[in-house]
C-alpha cells in the first residue's frame, strides 16, 4: 500500500517543517518528503490548499470499555477518533472494573488489538479500584503494556499515599497523570463557583479545589523527582503554578481541553447538560490564561478528555447529570477556530500541541513526518466551515458542548499506518 | 402591556418591568374574587391544574390549590418523593404522563434548580414554577411585591433589605431580580459563609451588619433560616445567630420609625425572628399568605391564556 500526497502545506513541528512539499508513504511508514515526488503511488491524494501534518495523539479518552458499552466502545471511540484525526489515543481506566490489575490491561488491550481502528494505549490506576487507598502494581502493569498511571476522576486524596505513589513511579520510570481536585472543597459542585453559579442557583466548585491540588502534586513531584502530567488544566492559578514548577525545573507537563479556551461558565445559562465536566468551565480570566499558556508554553498539550455519556445521564436535573463532554471529533476544529484563526498559535505550535507533545510526554515515537516515521499523517481541510450536528457525530454518545456551533476546519483524510482509516465525503 | 406571552412562568429574571407590573395588577382584580361570599370566578373553568411537588411543602401547594379553585380549574396534587427519584421515572417523562392526562397547567416544585425550566422545554402544558432548588420562587417574590405595593403604594425607590440564608435560597434570589427590576434598592445581609459569589453583580449592596441593613430600610424581607441543611463548621450556630442577625423588637424600636416586615413563612420563632414581632404591629405576614392566593390566580391565568408570539 502507497499514498503519495502532493502539494499540502506540510506542518511538521518535529522537523520544524511549515513548507509545500509532496509526501510518499509506503508499508506503513514515510518514506519522502520532496518538493516534487514522480513516484507512482497506488493513492494520490490531491491536497493544494490543505494542511498536511502528523496524526493528533489525544492523551485524555475515555473509551469506556470494559463495562460501560453503552457509552462508548474501543470501535466506536476510536472511529470517532479517525473522524477527528486523531491516531493515537490514550485511553482512561476509569472504567468498570477500573484498569488496576494485569489482568485487566491485558483484557483491554486484547479487545484493542481486535476492535482499535487507531493506535489505543492504556493509562492504568494508580489505586486499587481507584478509591486512593491501596497503589497498584506499577511493575507489572507497565510489564502489561500501561504507558500511564492515573486516578482520573478523582484525586489521590491522601497525600502520604500520593507522595508512595510517586515514589514507585520514580523507580518504575512511568507517568503519573493527575486529575486535580480537592473533593474537601469541590464538594457537590456542580459548576464553576462564581456569579453564574449564585445566579443559576447551583452549587459551586471553587477554583481553589483544582490548584491547590495542582500545587501539592507538584510539591511532590519536586520531592521525588518523578513526572508528573496534570490533566485537563482549566484556571489561571493552576496555569501559574505550573509555569513557576517548570521554570525551577520540576518535571511537569499539563494539558488543557478546547472547552476551556473556547467556553466560559455563562455557556450554562440555561442548565445545559452538555456544558458540565470537571473541572467546570470557568470565566473569562481564566479562559484567556489558558490561551495564554498554551502560547508561552506552561501548557503543553491539548487533548479532549472525551467524555462520553448516554442521553439518560444527561437529558436529566443539571445537579444530576453526569460530569463531561465528548470531544474527539471537534477538538482540532475548535482549537483551529478559537487558537489559529485568533492568531494565538501557529500551526506549527498547534500541531505540536495536538500531535508531538504529547507523544514526547508519553515517550511515544510519534507526532512527526520524519523520514522512516510511522505513517500517521493527517489531511485537513483547514477553512471549511461546519456547524456541530448529533446526527453527525459518529462516537456513541452524543454530548458535546459545541452543539448547533459553527467550527472551521474539517478532516479530509486520517492515515494510520499507511492505512487511510477516515475520508471525508 | 398588550398581551401576554409566556407560556410559562419560570422566574423573575426572565421577565420585564412592564410584565412584572402586569401580573401585579392582574393579581389586585383578582384580589377582590377572596372576599366574596361565593369566592368562585370562571376564568379557569374546564382546565386542570397539576400540582406537582417533588418537596414537600404544604404552603405552597395549597396555596397553589386554592387559587386555582377559585379560577374554577380542577385541581390534581401529585407529590414525589425526592428519595424516590434516583430509581423512579425522569422529570420529563412524568411531565409527559402528566400532560397525557390532558392537564392544562403544571405547578412544579423541585429540589433541583432549572427543574422547572427542563420541564417547560419538553411540554406544551403551561409550568409554573413554584420554587426550584436555590433558583427562584417567582410567585413568592410576586406576592412579596405586591403586599409591599398595597402597604406602601409603590416599589420605586424603596429600601428593602433581604435578611438570612442569601446563599440557599431561591426566594431571596426571585425577590432581588423583581425588586431590581422595578426600581427597589435591595440590600442583603448575612454572615459572609450565607452571601454567595458574585451577588453584588445582581445589583445588590451586601452587608454584614443587621443595624445597618434596618437603618435604611423601608421593608426587611426575613428568611427562614434551616440550620439542619448544612452540616459545615462555617454555618453560623442557632443561638449566635438570632443574636446577630434575628429580627427583634429592640432592633427595632432603635430606628424610630415603621417599618414593614415580611417573611415567606413558615417562621422559626426565636430563630431568626422574635415572637413579638412576628406578630407584631409592623409585620405584614399573614396579609402575605392572603395574598398569595391573588398572585397566583394571576399566574395561572395568564399563562394559561397566554399568545405566543
Ligand atoms: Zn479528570
Ligand atoms: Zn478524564
Amino acid at each position: 500500500m502507497s499514498i503519495l500526497i502532493k502539494q499540502g502545506r506540510v506542518i511538521d513541528p518535529a522537523n520544524k517543517r511549515d513548507g509545500v512539499f509532496d509526501l510518499l508513504i509506503e508499508k506503513g511508514k514515510i518514506v519522502k518528503i520532496e518538493e516534487n515526488i514522480t513516484d507512482s503511488a497506488q493513492t494520490v491524494i490531491k491536497a493544494q490548499g490543505k494542511i498536511v501534518s502528523p496524526g493528533l495523539v489525544d492523551m485524555h479518552v475515555h473509551l469506556r470499555e470494559p463495562g460501560r458499552e453503552d457509552k462508548e466502545t474501543v470501535s466506536s471511540g476510536t472511529l470517532a477518533a479517525a473522524k477527528g484525526g486523531v491516531t493515537s489515543v490514550l485511553a482512561m481506566p476509569n472504567t468498570e472494573p477500573a484498569i488496576d490489575s494485569e489482568s485487566i490491561v491485558n483484557l483491554l488491550a486484547s479487545i484493542i488489538k481486535k476492535d482499535a481502528k487507531v493506535k489505543a494505549y492504556i493509562s492504568a490506576a494508580i489505586t486499587k479500584g481507584r478509591d486512593g487507598k491501596k497503589i497498584t502494581d506499577f511493575k507489572n502493569l507497565k510489564k502489561a503494556g500501561a504507558i500511564a498511571v492515573s486516578d482520573d476522576g478523582c484525586s489521590v486524596d491522601s497525600k502520604t499515599i500520593m507522595l508512595k505513589a510517586l515514589e514507585e513511579a520514580k523507580k518504575e520510570d512511568i507517568l503519573v497523570i493527575c486529575h486535580c481536585e480537592d473533593h474537601s472543597l469541590s464538594k457537590k459542585g456542580v459548576m464553576n463557583k462564581g456569579f453564574f453559579s449564585t445566579k443559576l442557583g447551583l452549587c459551586g466548585i471553587s477554583k481553589e479545589s483544582e490548584y491547590k491540588m495542582v500545587a501539592r502534586d507538584i510539591e511532590l513531584a519536586k520531592k521525588t523527582g518523578a513526572r508528573i502530567h496534570i490533566a485537563h488544566v482549566s484556571c489561571k492559578e493552576s496555569v501559574e503554578i505550573i509555569a513557576k514548577a517548570k521554570a525551577k525545573g520540576i518535571r511537569v507537563s499539563a494539558e488543557t481541553a478546547p472547552h476551556y479556551f473556547s467556553l466560559i461558565d455563562e455557556s450554562v445559562s440555561g442548565y445545559d447538560t452538555n456544558m458540565k465536566m470537571n473541572p467546570p468551565l470557568r470565566g473569562v480570566a481564566d479562559c484567556q490564561a489558558i490561551k495564554k499558556g498554551l502560547a508561552d508554553g506552561a501548557i503543553d498539550a491539548i487533548a479532549s478528555d472525551h467524555a462520553p455519556h448516554t442521553i439518560n445521564e444527561k437529558a436529566i436535573e443539571f445537579d444530576r447529570a453526569a460530569f463531561g463532554v465528548v470531544g474527539l471529533e471537534t477538538e482540532l476544529a475548535v482549537a483551529i477556530t478559537e487558537l489559529i484563526d485568533t492568531g494565538m498559535l501557529t500551526w506549527l505550535q498547534l500541531i505540536a500541541k495536538m500531535s508531538l507533545n504529547p507523544s514526547r510526554i508519553l515517550n511515544l515515537n510519534q507526532g512527526s513526518l520524519g523520514i522512516n516515521s510511522p505513517a500517521d499523517v493527517i489531511v485537513i481541510s483547514p477553512d471549511k466551515e461546519w456547524v456541530v450536528e448529533e446526527e453527525n457525530i459518529i462516537s456513541q454518545s452524543k454530548n458535546s458542548s459545541f452543539l448547533g456551533k459553527k467550527l472551521k476546519g474539517l478532516i479530509d483524510y486520517t492515515i494510520c499506518q499507511g492505512k487511510i482509516v477516515y475520508q471525508s465525503q | 402591556m398588550e398581551k401576554w406571552t409566556k407560556k410559562d412562568l419560570l422566574g423573575l429574571e426572565e421577565l420585564s418591568r412592564e410584565e412584572i407590573e402586569h401580573v401585579l395588577s392582574t393579581a389586585e382584580s383578582f384580589k377582590e374574587v377572596s372576599t366574596r361570599e361565593i369566592k368562585k370566578v370562571p376564568a379557569l373553568r374546564g382546565k386542570t391544574v397539576v400540582n406537582l411537588f417533588y418537596e414537600p411543602s404544604t404552603r405552597t401547594r395549597v396555596s397553589f390549590e386554592v387559587a386555582a379553585k377559585r379560577l374554577s380549574a380542577d385541581v390534581i396534587n401529585v407529590a414525589i418523593e425526592t428519595s424516590s427519584v434516583k430509581k423512579g421515572e425522569t422529570l420529563t417523562d412524568t411531565g409527559k404522563n402528566i400532560e397525557a392526562l390532558k392537564a392544562d397547567i403544571i405547578v412544579v416544585r423541585h429540589s433541583s434548580s432549572g427543574a422547572p425550566a427542563m420541564l417547560a422545554e419538553s411540554l406544551k402544558a403551561n409550568v409554573v414554577n413554584a420554587g426550584d432548588g436555590w433558583h427562584e420562587h417567582p410567585t413568592q417574590a410576586l406576592l412579596d411585591m405586591f403586599t409591599l405595593k398595597e402597604k406602601i403604594g409603590r416599589i420605586q425607590g424603596l429600601k428593602v433589605s433581604i435578611v438570612g440564608d442569601i446563599a440557599h435560597s431561591r426566594v431571596a434570589r426571585s425577590n432581588i431580580w423583581g425588586l431590581t427590576k422595578l426600581g427597589a434598592l435591595v440590600t442583603v445581609c448575612a454572615p459572609k459563609v450565607l452571601i454567595p459569589e458574585g451577588i453584588e453583580q445582581m445589583g445588590v449592596r451586601v452587608t454584614h451588619d443587621i443595624d445597618q441593613a434596618l437603618k435604611d430600610a423601608d421593608a426587611v424581607n426575613v428568611l427562614r433560616m434551616q440550620f439542619e441543611r448544612d452540616e459545615s463548621a462555617a454555618f453560623p450556630k442557632q443561638l449566635e445567630y438570632f443574636k446577630t442577625f434575628g429580627i427583634t423588637s429592640q432592633r427595632l424600636k432603635k430606628l424610630k420609625k415603621n417599618i414593614i416586615v415580611m417573611h415567606p413563612g413558615p417562621i422559626n420563632r426565636g430563630i431568626e425572628i422574635s415572637s413579638e414581632v412576628a406578630d407584631g404591629e409592623n409585620s405584614v405576614i399573614l396579609e402575605q399568605v392572603t395574598n398569595g392566593i391573588a398572585v397566583r390566580m394571576a399566574a395561572l391565568f395568564l399563562v394559561s391564556n397566554s399568545q405566543q408570539e
